[in-house]
């Protein structure tokens, strides 16, 4: 896997070969000593056009605790608003010698252009881009649900027939993208629940049941109800009318979370707006994975950096000690 | 002057004939021509075609001359085939008074390549609030004839109403840029089901159709003339027919890409997933529709649904296409392609004979912006306004086949059918496939 740019790409066995590498990459977390000697060498430069303090510090840890060495570069303002263009910027990577580009940007596809540009050769790993797609963040909700569902046997396995519930701003989100491909291609199945406004006009031509009433998709006792942050400006857009509306709605109240069976896994990408689209009974609940995923999060991004920068038929990264 | 023989060329309805070309005329048509001291020109196996006329080409002077010039986009022109080109006004300044259209028909002259048009704003500065000094355009030494906002919808409907009826009074056609504004906030490509997978804003039909819709009954209520510019929907092209069907003045125009090209490239995805996806060479504004949107195009055009073909000929530099697809400039290169694209997609699936192929690309664009002295068919006595093509011709389209200042074309490494051998206006513009020198050609 030279870059990760979608989860749509994703073969199962690709899937499941990088679940179970941030398997590997999660034990040696439980180690005093946390750092492998992996990507000693190597640099990786955190991209970052989008301010995502979450995300990078994740992609930062799990470059570090390789032995990678990590610049940050926040590179406000792309040529969008008349800044340097992406094409200077990666040349200018280039010229550093970056060995790996995380990047995170506004416009949808600018990975895939920066992947395919010839502008720097590098692997390319999507942190969220516009409104297309995740990848990360799919793969580390993919492997919270893994293990909260296999436990200590989860190697190996898919997620087939499991049933997922994504309630919110499916339309603007690049999570419910990446989870949705995912998620269909590890055998899961996935409903999403949105008003109309918040749902792309064709989602019909999408792998996926859609309803717009939570009740109804919460009566079907799914195994998994992810909750998307809802953001305030939506709704000067006219995708609803208030907050008040939309939490009534389509929040995960406390009187909802109660009506789910207890081996309901709830989750959230973060960070989550408690009292909109969730109530602190559920965010707070032993069901509710959320601290888990930030956990998980740097697990699978070790195991990207490693399968993008050392290509995946390398022997097991983990079994060397740093010296 | 030099005279030229064109022997046995191949005319639209079959027939072959020698032409004699003097002093930008052809004096005469016919069998076994011979003229001592006429420059030969071998045209066994080619077709002469009436002059092209575009009815919708952007040459960015003033203002954008780093894409394109009056100069290099009238090159383009010829080395297409066109004898003619409409000038839109999104120029900068905007052409929105008679000092600009003046200023661009005088440099079309002295470029001397092709008859520019310019076409003058509706509204002042593009701004969709004032009408734009029309009046003054139309009895400019440019008289011009079309007006449009073209980049911009006229979206207000007063304005629209206001603009047809004034336009009217100039014998001008109101060329609409159909778009509703409101309804393509930060669209970057047709609203579907790809568009939600690649997480691109949608630019959905409706707000075509609409606009359409509206514009066709405005045109009807002021009895006034109404032309839609780069139509791209298979809904946009049953109100037209509707409108047509009811007796309105209205003509639509499809771009050769929209005959041709679908959304489906964008997604790249050969020969892995998301290669070369996002590719902003693909971004365009109507944005490329479905397949289905495709067919139902080329059906209007054959059957006279669609008037024309117009290449929205929109140069861009390099800079303005290598980012981020957000961030890319909206159009494409569209002059040297649009023949051989309307070659491929009309008459090589048997929709339209040359005949139509010059109805479509030459008089028809010629009567819809009154562009004197183009559009007439090859004739005794006629300016010679015409091109020599080889139908039997058939090469890889690269950026050494581009005659103007930008490669931002959407064919570059396709196979295209069809090579323009030779163009004249009044004098050769192009021969032996290639663009004359400045200096050969200038009206000056």
């Amino acid at each position: 896997m030279r870059h990760l740019l979608s989860t749509k790409q994703l073969s199962r066995e690709e899937a499941i070969r990088i679940l179970d590498v941030a398997e590997d990459m999660s034990d040696t977390q439980q180690r005093t000593v946390k750092k492998l000697p992996t990507l000693r060498g190597k640099t990786v430069v955190n991209l970052f056009f989008e301010d995502s303090t979450r995300t990078r510090i994740s992609f930062e840890a799990a470059a570090k605790r390789l032995s990678a060495d990590v610049i940050n570069f926040a590179a406000k303002g792309s040529s969008v608003s008349k800044g340097e263009s992406l094409k200077d910027t990666a040349q200018t990577l280039a010229a550093i010698g970056a060995d790996g580009v995380v990047i995170r940007h506004p416009a949808s596809g600018a990975p895939a252009v920066l992947a395919g540009s010839g502008w720097i050769d590098a692997g390319v790993v999507n942190a969220g881009d516009g409104t297309h797609e995740h990848p990360t963040q799919a793969l580390l909700d993919a492997f919270t649900m893994r293990r909260r569902l296999h436990g200590a046997a989860s190697r190996g396995r898919d997620l087939d027939g499991v049933r997922v519930v994504i309630v919110g701003d499916i339309v603007h989100s690049r999570v419910a993208r990446s989870n949705l491909w995912l998620l269909c291609t590890l055998g899961a199945e996935v409903t999403f629940v949105a008003p109309p406004t918040l749902l792309p006009s064709a989602v019909g031509a999408w792998p996926a049941t859609v309803r717009y009433d939570l009740d109804e998709a919460l009566a079907e006792r799914p195994d998994v109800v992810m909750m998307l942050r809802i953001q305030s400006e939506r709704m000067h857009e006219a995708f609803f009318p208030n907050p008040r509306e939309y939490s009534r709605q389509w929040g995960l109240s406390a009187e909802r979370w109660a009506t789910l069976p207890g081996s309901a896994l709830v989750m959230h990408p973060g960070p989550m707006i408690r009292g909109l689209e969730i109530s602190d009974e559920a965010a707070d609940s032993p069901q509710s994975t959320i601290l888990e995923q930030v956990a998980n999060g740097v697990a699978v991004r070790m195991a990207v950096l490693f399968l993008s920068m050392t290509g995946s038929e390398a022997a097991n990264p983990t079994e060397t000690e740093i010296a | 002057m030099t005279a030229h023989l064109i022997r046995s060329a191949t005319l639209v309805d079959g027939s072959r004939a020698d032409l004699l070309v003097r002093d930008g005329v052809v004096v005469e048509l016919g069998a076994g021509l011979s003229a001592a001291g006429a420059e030969v020109i071998d045209a066994d196996g080619l077709l002469a075609l009436p002059g092209l006329v575009d009815l919708h080409t952007h040459l960015r002077e003033p203002g954008g001359e780093a894409s394109e010039t009056v100069l290099t986009g009238s090159q383009a022109a010829a080395a297409g085939g066109f004898t003619a080109v409409n000038a839109m006004a999104n120029s900068s300044p905007v052409a929105d008074t008679a000092g600009v259209v003046e200023q661009v028909q005088a440099l079309g002259e002295l470029a001397g390549y092709v008859t520019v048009r310019p076409i003058g704003a509706v509204s002042k500065g593009l701004e969709g609030e004032q009408l734009s000094e029309i009046g003054a355009m139309a009895t400019s030494r440019a008289k011009v004839r079309v007006f449009s906002d073209d980049g911009h919808c006229v979206s207000d409907a007063l304005l629209m109403r206001r603009a047809l009826e004034y336009i009217k009074g100039f014998d001008g056609v109101l060329a609409q840029h159909a778009q509703d504004p409101r309804l393509t906030i930060g669209a970057q490509m047709n609203e579907g089901a790809l568009s939600a997978e690649l997480g691109l804003a949608g630019w959905p039909a409706v707000a075509e159709e609409s606009i359409i819709a509206r514009d066709v009954l405005l045109a009807e209520h002021v009895g006034a003339r109404l032309h839609i510019c780069h139509l791209s929907t298979a809904g946009s092209v049953e109100v037209v027919r509707w409108a047509k069907a009811r007796g309105i003045a209205v003509t639509a125009e499809v771009t050769p890409h929209h005959l041709l090209l679908t959304e489906q490239l964008i997604a790249g995805g050969a020969p892995a997933p998301l290669d070369g996806a996002y590719d902003a060479r693909f971004k365009v504004n109507p944005p490329l529709r479905r397949e289905e949107d495709v067919l139902a195009l080329r059906a209007a055009l054959a059957d006279g649904t669609i008037d024309i073909v117009a290449t929205d000929h929109a140069p861009h530099t390099a800079e303005a296409k290598q980012c981020e697809w957000a961030a890319a400039a909206n159009g494409m290169v569209g002059l040297e392609t649009a023949l051989p694209v309307v070659h491929q997609t009309m008459v090589e699936t048997g929709l339209l004979d040359w005949a139509g192929v010059a109805r479509v690309l030459s008089s028809a664009p010629a009567r819809i912006g009154r562009v004197e002295g183009h559009g007439h068919a090859i004739a005794a006595g006629a300016p010679a306004e015409f091109t020599l093509y080889d139908p039997a011709a058939r090469r890889d389209f690269g950026t050494a086949q581009l005659a103007g200042k930008s490669i931002n074309s959407p064919y570059l490494g396709r196979s295209l059918p069809g090579r323009v051998v030779a163009t004249f206006h009044g004098r050769p513009t192009v021969l032996d496939g290639a663009v004359l020198a400045p200096e050969l050609v200038s009206g000056s």
